[in-house]
């Protein structure tokens, strides 16, 4: 286990080095130098300008400049924001609590449908519901999310009005920001009502983040459970007359699980893709609509800072979704 | 007499793989469904200009956000009613359709043309231009790829163009990985080395040899990230990174329409119709040809 675990550490160096000069290329690449982007629209003088330059370190030698980047980087400094002036990763740890409960309660409500339905759809291969299901399927998996996301607020929010339309919680409630986590925070406060607001709050974007996912371990866990049922051993399993739906179960679900759990954690990257949509039709502030902010009020310290973050949990998720594999399927290891 | 007609049997197998795929393909129910949808759409996409009852920019001044036909208040010259500005939903929507499949096919054409090449030579010419390649693909696919595109086209400039170059280069390690992974385990099989031994050059050997033999994984592929491509562009259009107001774009349109939803609710319902619509029947079809082409799963 410990050579697989540094095996997969060693592939990761190369990537974060990869994902290193993309984040420092990228502000590069644009037109004007950085100094000049800092300025904005006032402008410098020819002096002003070159003085700056070298105050930032800007004019020495581009290696040079990419080897301070990644030493700031291990000092936990990836820079500050042009607009807000306070640094990346102060942002970001304000903000990602609200992004990483929506993702969980998206990936939760994913798991909870999309799993049984494609068991059931598996099991009653063939029949109405399966067909009916694996159609809701793909119809959820070719579903432009930011549409999907306007349509439930014109009928939950407009026409019933049942859920707000933005924010994560309603005004009227003000509690000190605890552990960051929404639903765990208003229980905390002990507010009459403030969890309701903030479950509230949260049900439509969790529903639209969890569409694309849902859509996917339901396709993929019915496939999953289609091979295993084909097995001599389920056969056998049902010739021993074993109810049904304990050869199901128990039998076939438990050895579909490696593929599921593949494709939940494979989830993740789009998760966080979804989450840049999800966020802005919600106005839910979390990462996702940090980034798209940030890209329109050209903010690139942000975007450069958040650009690596966000590659780093997703490389992170990867390798523990790898070890969890390793962990279950003992054949991944020793290979 | 007899001799002149070849029974069925005698086919050239390459027409016999042929034959079997579409017979494969027409049973399938879903994937025909999907075709079908997907012909009217190229249809509809080509004789715009005739088939839209208005150009998609005219603005009529004592039309804004005119209900559907159907609804109370709806006026038959606007079947699907108009927008904030007095504009046709109908013919902008039928405008929109040349913007989806155009920005499927180029996309797909570009992702596909670089990733098969770039696969190809890591595949093929192995070793450690086969690791760089590869680790370069797995910085692009560390990144999430509506995020990439757009820091990409921030990098670019907001625009159609841009927004699908962005999008081809997000998708182009799927292609490079599949030809990759075709191309190793092609290249020890004896009619490789078969043609090698008659001297042919590299190039000949990868692209007329090998190549052919891998296109059933490229071709799925190739469909599923058509409509990926539709639904990113769309999203960056939505986030006003990709196709610019007033391009009738499916994904612009709904941007657009975003503070009318309470409102209004055609201007908002039908652009994003389109879209569901144009992509599910790419995916339809998309699931068919994986069934029918991957041997695997035929029997299943």
């Amino acid at each position: 286990m410990i050579r697989f675990l540094l095996r997969k550490l060693l592939v990761i160096v190369p990537t974060f080095i990869g994902i290193s000069i993309v984040a420092f290329g990228f502000v590069r690449i644009l037109p004007g130098d950085p100094v000049m982007l800092m300025a904005g629209e006032r402008g410098l003088t020819a002096e002003r300008h070159a003085e700056l330059l070298a105050q930032f370190g800007f004019d020495r030698p581009i290696w040079v400049q990419y080897l301070d980047f990644v030493a700031r980087i291990f000092q936990g400094d990836i820079g500050s924001s042009l607009v807000t002036k306070k640094p990346v990763l102060q942002e970001f740890a304000v903000l990602f609590p609200a992004t990483l409960e929506l993702a969980l309660c998206a990936i939760l409500l994913a798991a909870l449908i999309g799993i049984p339905l494609g068991v059931l759809a598996a099991a009653k291969r063939g029949s109405w519901f399966d067909q009916l299901s694996m159609g809701v399927a793909l119809t959820g998996y070719s579903m432009p999310i930011f549409w999907w996301g306007l349509l439930l607020i014109i009928f939950f929010s407009g026409t019933l009005g049942w859920t707000p339309v933005s924010g994560r919680i309603s005004l009227m409630y003000y509690f000190p920001d605890s552990t960051g986590f929404m639903l765990i925070d208003s229980l905390l406060s002990g507010q009459k009502g403030a969890f309701a607001s903030a479950l509230h709050h949260l049900i439509l974007p969790s529903i639209v983040l969890a569409t694309i996912p849902m859509a996917v371990l339901a396709r993929q866990t019915r496939s999953a459970m289609l091979e295993v049922l084909s097995e001599d051993y389920v056969r056998t399993a049902r010739a021993k007359g074993l109810n049904p739906w304990r050869v199901v179960s128990l039998h076939a679900f438990r050895n579909a699980l490696i593929p599921i759990v593949t494709t939940l954690g494979l989830q993740i990257g789009g998760l966080l893709t979804g989450a840049i949509l999800t966020e802005t039709i919600f106005s839910w502030p979390g990462i996702g609509k940090w980034m798209v902010d940030s890209i329109s009020r050209r903010d690139y310290p942000v975007v450069q800072g958040g650009l690596m973050m966000i590659a780093i949990i997703v490389m992170a998720v990867n390798l523990i979704v790898d070890m969890l594999y390793a962990l279950i399927n003992p054949r991944i290891r020793h290979r | 007499m007899s001799e002149m007609i070849s029974s069925p049997r005698e086919r050239s197998p390459r027409l016999q793989r042929l034959h079997d795929f579409a017979v494969g393909f027409s049973t399938n129910r879903g994937a025909m469904i999907g075709l079908i949808v997907m012909v009217i759409f190229v249809v509809v996409a080509i004789f715009a200009p005739w088939i839209a009852p208005y150009p998609p920019a005219q603005q009529f001044r004592d039309a804004f956000l005119v209900p559907p036909a159907w609804q109370e208040g709806g006026r038959v010259a606007f079947l699907l009613g108009t927008d904030a500005v007095g504009r046709d939903m109908l013919s902008r929507l039928i405008h929109g359709t040349r913007y989806s499949l155009y920005v499927g096919s180029l996309v797909i054409c570009i992702a596909m043309t670089g990733g098969v090449v770039i696969g190809m030579i890591a595949g093929y010419v192995g070793g450690w231009v086969d690791t760089l390649i590869m680790r370069v693909m797995d910085v692009i696919l560390a990144f999430p790829s509506l995020l990439l595109a757009l820091v990409l086209v921030a990098i670019l400039g907001p625009g159609l163009t841009n927004a699908m170059i962005a999008i081809a280069i997000v998708l182009q390690p799927h292609f490079a990985r599949l030809t990759r992974a075709a191309v190793m385990s092609e290249k020890g099989k004896e009619y490789v080395t078969a043609v090698r031994v008659g001297g042919a050059k590299p190039l000949r050997l990868m692209f007329l040899t090998i190549l052919p033999n891998c296109l059933s994984p490229l071709v799925v592929q190739a469909t599923l990230s058509f409509s990926t491509a539709i639904l990113d562009a769309a999203a960056l259009g939505f986030l006003g990174m990709g196709a610019q107001p007033p391009t009738p774009e499916w994904g612009t349109m709904l941007a657009e329409a975003r503070e009318f939803i309470l409102r209004a609710w055609w201007v908002v319902t039908f652009p994003g119709l389109a879209i569901l619509v144009t992509v599910l029947s790419i995916n339809l079809i998309g699931d068919g040809l994986r069934d029918t082409l991957d041997p695997k799963l035929r029997k299943g």
